[in-house]
């Protein structure tokens, strides 16, 4: 089943160079149109099967933001139809509607009422709201004194109060401490499993891979890229990064992964290895195993600068560990055009069972965002099992030395 | 199998959001006096005052009578009559133009039934002028001056009045979205109609031709008259003279709802 149907939708805004104008445009018996319209959303189709989360990211101004409350039904689409099967939550924007005046207890009241329940309804949810909000007497008191943790622990506690059909998030779960962005990812893994459907907007990677099954690249008002949110995470990475005369492409690998690749291409590079003691190419490496990364990089340009930074990926596209030449103190300086440099890396693969790949960027300073000659995900792809180490669980080999007493 | 929320027939929609609607009123009722120490007791003050000031300045300092009446109440009754009639009238059309400026924030968040705001507006309304009314009945009772069934006679005069409030408060706040200075003019207007309304003085001081015009076209008069009529001498208003302002009514309610239907999706875009 369908639970959201978005078909063509098209959302302009209509620009009046003044107030006359649009005046002169609401006078009857005037035909003339006075405005221009903006396109903040051009011609965007997708649908989201029941009990799937689809996460959208985009740049600012991409449209985000708009196509939520499009679909909230905050704001009506220029054409185009939305269809949706169930009810809808959004946190759009944790907190809004809270009166500074009125206690949290109050203010729960208010919130539940614009979400359209009854009273009976929400006074039967009240107890489970207090207890996960955690907010102690505090309920009780004006929402005034509050710090923006708890006035936000309370409102995603009554905006999940209730399981809803379709659950929609809009960067909200950025804010707040630690232990409560678990416990509020932990509720919407857990409406998730219960079959609600998800549509998350975050810049938020982890967030992003941890949750959805797929994802959509929203870009200028359209639909760059939609596939598994790690490919999709890849491409927005690297478009972030070119923003100005680079390439991005996406190759398809023979295993049928999509490999973003981009750069301005001064540096390029030319060989990958991941290798064992006997200089064998690893495609299968043991837990704890001692390995030697090897990069070849062709200098295509004269550069003043060269970084080379590498960063080990989880299945899911987590960074397991990175680092690149510029925190190792490895700077290079005044390459030459035609110079080949080879780079290695030894250590120690302490790393948990699973598939694992390797990103490669070659850029100038600490981070890629500055100048970025290429940027290669998935340049290296490679599978560790467990062979004579004790059973353990995780990402991180980190073995202990155990020690127990009887008394 | 698709249903969008908001295609539920509207009545439908507000019905389902009653609990918001009368937990609004209360909880805007409770605002006022939240953090005073009398609380609620300023709501009856208020209104006490007002009554007390001009029956003791008009009928016991200034001895102002009016035409035709003995009483020396009468011209107190007659000036509360109108200043309660036309507070109604002006909180109404005062918190309708700022209605959707000042819940832009809700508005753009959430999803709900925007006729719920107007509808909390006027119920607000409402309720603070029963309570002035009451006491504005309490007075009549201890003064002797209580007109007896005749006060059923403000039923249908309330409900025009409502019409017409609730008909332009709708058309201001929706072009006030668009247009600010509706909003500045109308604060203007509103002092300007306040005195082209027989309230503070008697309509029988006013020139003839000037009375004519203003009974005529100025509906609050005709309204605000038949008050008067009601309370001062316990006799039914002059209906035909209500029936200008009953077409009014409908007239701007149509409007309302007119410019409602056409700009509702481009109040959001525009806040």
């Amino acid at each position: 089943m369908t639970a959201i149907h978005v078909n063509q939708l098209t959302k302009a805004y209509k620009l009046y160079p003044s107030a006359w104008a649009r005046l002169k445009e609401w006078l009857p018996f005037s035909s003339a149109a006075n405005h221009e319209l903006k396109w903040v959303i051009n011609d965007i189709s997708f649908s989201v099967e029941a009990g799937e989360s689809l996460g959208i990211i985009g740049l600012n101004g991409a449209g985000k933001s708009t196509l939520l409350k499009m679909i909230t039904g905050t704001t009506q689409p220029t054409s185009g139809s939305i269809g949706l099967a169930g009810q809808v939550v959004a946190l759009l924007e944790l907190g809004m509607g809270f009166h500074p005046d009125f206690t949290g207890r109050q203010n729960v009241y208010m919130s539940g009422q614009l979400l359209g329940m009854s009273q009976a309804e929400i006074d039967q949810l009240m107890p489970s709201i207090e207890a996960f909000a955690e907010i102690g007497d505090y309920i009780d008191q004006a929402v005034r004194i509050y710090s923006s943790g708890m006035q936000m622990r309370l409102a995603f506690s009554i905006a999940t109060a209730k399981r809803p059909d379709i659950l929609i998030i809009d960067e909200a779960l950025s804010v707040g401490d630690a232990y409560f962005q678990h416990k509020s990812f932990d509720r919407i893994r857990q409406f998730r499993q219960q079959g609600s459907t998800l549509l998350l907007v975050s810049h938020d990677k982890a967030a992003i891979q941890a949750i959805c099954d797929r994802a959509i690249l929203l870009d200028s008002g359209r639909i760059a890229m939609e596939g598994q949110p790690e490919e999709v995470m890849d491409f927005y990475n690297a478009m972030i990064a070119e923003r100005e005369n680079e390439t991005v492409s996406l190759n398809t690998r023979a295993d049928g992964k999509i490999q973003t690749s981009s750069g301005t291409g001064e540096a390029t590079i030319a060989d990958v290895q991941l290798l064992n003691n006997d200089k064998e190419l690893i495609e299968v490496g043991d837990v704890g195993q001692k390995v030697n990364l090897t990069i070849d990089v062709d200098i295509n340009e004269d550069i003043d600068e060269l970084v080379l930074g590498f960063v080990i990926k989880d299945r899911l596209g987590l960074p397991v560990f990175g680092t690149n030449t510029h925190h190792l103190k490895q700077h290079l300086h005044e390459l030459k055009q035609g110079e080949k440099i080879h780079y290695q890396f030894d250590f120690d693969l302490n790393i948990g069972e699973g598939s694992y790949s390797i990103a490669i960027a070659l850029h100038t300073a600490d981070t890629h965002l500055v100048k970025n000659y290429q940027w290669r995900d998935l340049a290296y792809v490679f599978t560790i099992i467990n062979v004579n180490k004790e059973q353990f669980v995780g990402v991180a080999w980190l073995p202990p030395e155990m020690r127990c007493t009887r008394d | 199998m698709f249903n969008r929320i908001i295609n539920n027939s509207r009545i439908a929609a507000l019905w389902q959001y009653r609990t918001f609607i009368l937990a609004s009123v209360r909880r805007e009722f409770q605002l006022k006096y939240q953090n005073s120490i009398l609380g609620a007791l300023w709501t009856v003050l208020n209104p006490l005052a007002m009554i007390v000031i001009y029956t003791v300045i008009f009928s016991q300092v200034m001895k102002a009578k009016l035409p035709e009446n003995d009483s020396i109440y009468a011209y107190s009754v007659y000036l509360c009559a109108g200043i309660i009639a036309w507070g109604l009238f002006s909180e109404i059309i005062g918190r309708c133009q700022n209605l959707f400026l000042e819940n832009a924030n809700v508005l753009k968040k959430l999803s709900f039934p925007r006729l719920t705001l107007p509808i909390i507006v006027v119920l607000s309304a409402l309720l603070n002028f029963s309570i002035i009314g009451g006491i504005f009945l309490a007075f009549l009772v201890l003064t002797g001056q209580l007109v007896g069934w005749s006060i059923l006679y403000v039923i249908p005069v309330l409900a025009i009045q409502l019409l017409f409030a609730i008909g332009l408060g709708m058309s201001l706040g929706i072009l006030n979205v668009f247009f600010r200075d509706v909003g500045h003019l109308f604060t203007i207007v509103m002092q300007f109609w306040f005195w082209l309304t027989p309230i503070v003085y008697p309509s029988a001081i006013l020139p003839d031709i000037v009375r004519s015009i203003i009974m005529t076209w100025n509906p609050m008069a005709a309204i605000i008259a038949a008050y008067q009529t009601i309370f001062v001498y316990g006799t039914p208003p002059d209906w035909n003279s209500l029936i200008i302002p009953l077409i009014s009514g409908f007239a701007v309610l149509f409007l309302g709802l007119h410019l409602y239907r056409k700009h509702a999706h481009e109040i959001v875009d525009e806040l």
